[in-house]
């Protein structure tokens, strides 16, 4: 791998030995990919806070320094952190203190990523301990090369932002949070970022749950490749990107997608590929309902214990129409909604937390049953209107699950039966 | 039997084979502190790669690949070497910090020729995987 002057004088030390060994970690990882040179990037989207056992004890040992060089830096030694380089936040993590007495979660793990709140913040992380950074504060423009890791956020970030990124790790962050590098391979390269499948929606794809259930449907069919998908798509929000790309990343690999249109990269169908436009897999009535099924072939038992709704973290618009459903109700099951911290603070003053609340509900924040590994103790039903979490779910916990539309989800909160039926 | 293809963790081992025919997750895929398969649905499901030469198809899921794969070495769990059909971002960060020798980018699919259990050679100096006999 070609090695630029400041990257070289990195790597021999100039700027301390925590950079170098930042440096050394990317030109092993650069050479693994047999990649050509490292590229600039001043976004970086990694994880550090999240409580572990191997974290626990290193914290116990030498600290956070020590943590940041062995899990990080992938370092045998133990290294003074310097302040990051270049702009970085923390994705989700595990429960804050919103949880406790809430979730069946350790208060000592709360402790302790509140302790590592304190010293990343400290040294230039934004704690926005969300899936979703792009949803509050860091949203990248079109053409950026960033170096994020969370497959929801990686996908959402190459396709509706433009915004160019390979799925990274913890060890390839931490490193290009204090160096500004990351190997340039894969999405960094115009070439590798055209279409390779086309999928044609012959049923109408409106809302939330039919875009969710639609990728699904393209990441099994495409796996690791790039989707385009065209035919009756009605506009999609935020919100419906968000489930889809999720989707796709839950059933696949999909790290970019094009809707000639929508997205950035394809104006139009052809500009979408670099060859002649493949022929379409068709998404119609059959392929949709054996989504739905595949979707609801987790759960036998109707009665449902524990709704979850937010994943990836719920966007305000999803928060209201929640507030909107459950108004003058009265749950019988738990109901939790995931958000950004940033996100919960406008619910809370406009009004939606407390609409929520009333009802038996709960709105929380930094993490999600599956990051957390923790439901409401004795759930084995659950339901959700997240494909993602639908998928990850009921193996993380050893759950059953049901899918389905945020109605059809509070219904289910309040009367504990699962009523939920293909729209 | 002997495939070419390129290391990119140096290294040399010997050791048993443990072959996978699907992709495995990091993330709700494998248990770090016993180094086995958890994915319920795997084919795998219930094995143990420790002290193994893991040959897989490549990485899926999560982004927390590497981070799984690396607290295996921390947890003294890790698979001896590993060798594997595709190459990704997740795969190859993977290896590098579970730092035990590895071979990609193969002149042939391993998968379909090395069976669960064969003893085999990992030479990622030169990027070269030998399969001696079974067992």
């Amino acid at each position: 791998m070609r090695l630029t002057d400041d990257e070289k004088a990195m790597r021999d030390g100039v700027e301390g030995p925590a950079v170098a060994a930042a440096m050394d970690l990317l030109i092993r990882y650069g050479e693994a990919l047999n990649a050509d040179r490292l590229c600039d990037t001043r976004n970086v989207a990694g994880t550090m806070t999240q409580p572990s056992p191997a974290k626990t004890k290193l914290v116990r040992e030498g600290g956070w320094h020590k943590a940041f060089s062995v899990i990080n830096l992938d370092s045998d030694d133990d290294f003074e952190i310097p302040h990051m380089r270049v702009p970085t936040c923390q994705l989700q993590h595990g429960f804050g203190e919103d949880a406790l007495g809430v979730a069946p979660y350790p208060p000592a793990m709360v402790e302790l990523q509140s302790d590592a709140e304190a010293f990343y913040g400290a040294h230039g992380v934004n704690i926005l301990a969300t899936c979703t950074p792009y949803q509050v504060g860091n949203l990248p423009v079109r053409g950026e090369h960033v170096a994020w890791m969370e497959s929801s956020a990686v996908v959402y970030a190459n396709s509706v932002l433009g915004a160019r990124t390979n799925c990274e790790g913890t060890a390839s962050t931490g490193a290009a949070s204090l160096t500004g590098k990351i190997p340039c391979w894969g999405n960094h390269s115009t070439e590798n970022r055209y279409g390779t499948h086309l999928v044609e929606a012959r049923v109408p794809v409106d809302g939330f749950l039919e875009w969710g259930m639609l990728g699904y449907f393209v990441g099994d069919l495409v796996q690791e490749n790039r989707p385009v998908v065209t035919g009756q798509l009605a506009q999609p929000d935020l919100a419906d990107l968000k489930h889809f790309g999720a989707a796709t990343a839950s059933s696949g690999g999909v790290e970019l997608y094009h809707i000639p249109g929508i997205t950035p990269e394809a104006p139009t169908l052809e500009s979408a590929f670099t060859g002649p436009v493949p022929a379409s897999v068709a998404y119609g009535l059959r392929e949709r309902r054996a989504t739905y099924e595949t979707l609801n072939s987790q759960g036998t038992n109707t009665d449902v214990d524990f709704v979850l709704l937010g994943c990836p973290h719920a966007s305000l618009d999803q928060i209201a129409r929640a507030a909107r459903a459950l108004d003058g109700r009265t749950l019988t099951a738990e109901l939790w909604i995931m958000t950004p911290r940033a996100l919960r603070a406008v619910a809370d003053r406009s009004g939606y937390t407390e609409t929520i609340t009333r009802a038996g509900g709960r709105v929380l924040t930094d993490s999600c049953p599956a990051m957390s590994r923790s439901a409401p103790k004795g759930t084995r039903v659950f339901a959700t209107d997240s494909a993602k979490q639908a998928h990850y779910l009921p193996a993380i916990l050893g759950i059953e699950a049901w899918f389905g539309t945020l109605e059809e989800c509070v219904d289910a909160a309040v009367t504990g039966k699962w009523r939920g039926e293909l729209p | 039997m002997i495939f070419h293809g390129r290391g990119i963790v140096p290294g040399r081992a010997e050791g048993e084979a443990l072959v996978s025919h699907e992709t495995i997750s990091g993330w709700g895929g494998i248990d770090p502190a016993t180094g086995t398969i958890i994915e319920r649905r795997h084919e795998l499901f219930g094995a143990c790669f420790t002290g193994k030469i893991l040959i897989f198809p490549g990485a899926k899921g999560s982004s927390g690949w590497s981070g799984f794969f690396q607290a295996t070495r921390l947890m003294g769990t890790a698979p001896l070497a590993m060798v594997f059909t595709t190459l990704s971002t997740k795969s190859a960060l993977g290896a590098v910090v579970t730092r035990v020798p590895t071979v990609t980018d193969l002149d042939a699919d391993p998968c379909d020729f090395v069976a669960t259990g064969d003893r085999v050679v990992v030479d990622a100096d030169r990027g070269v995987v030998t399969v001696r006999q079974p067992v």
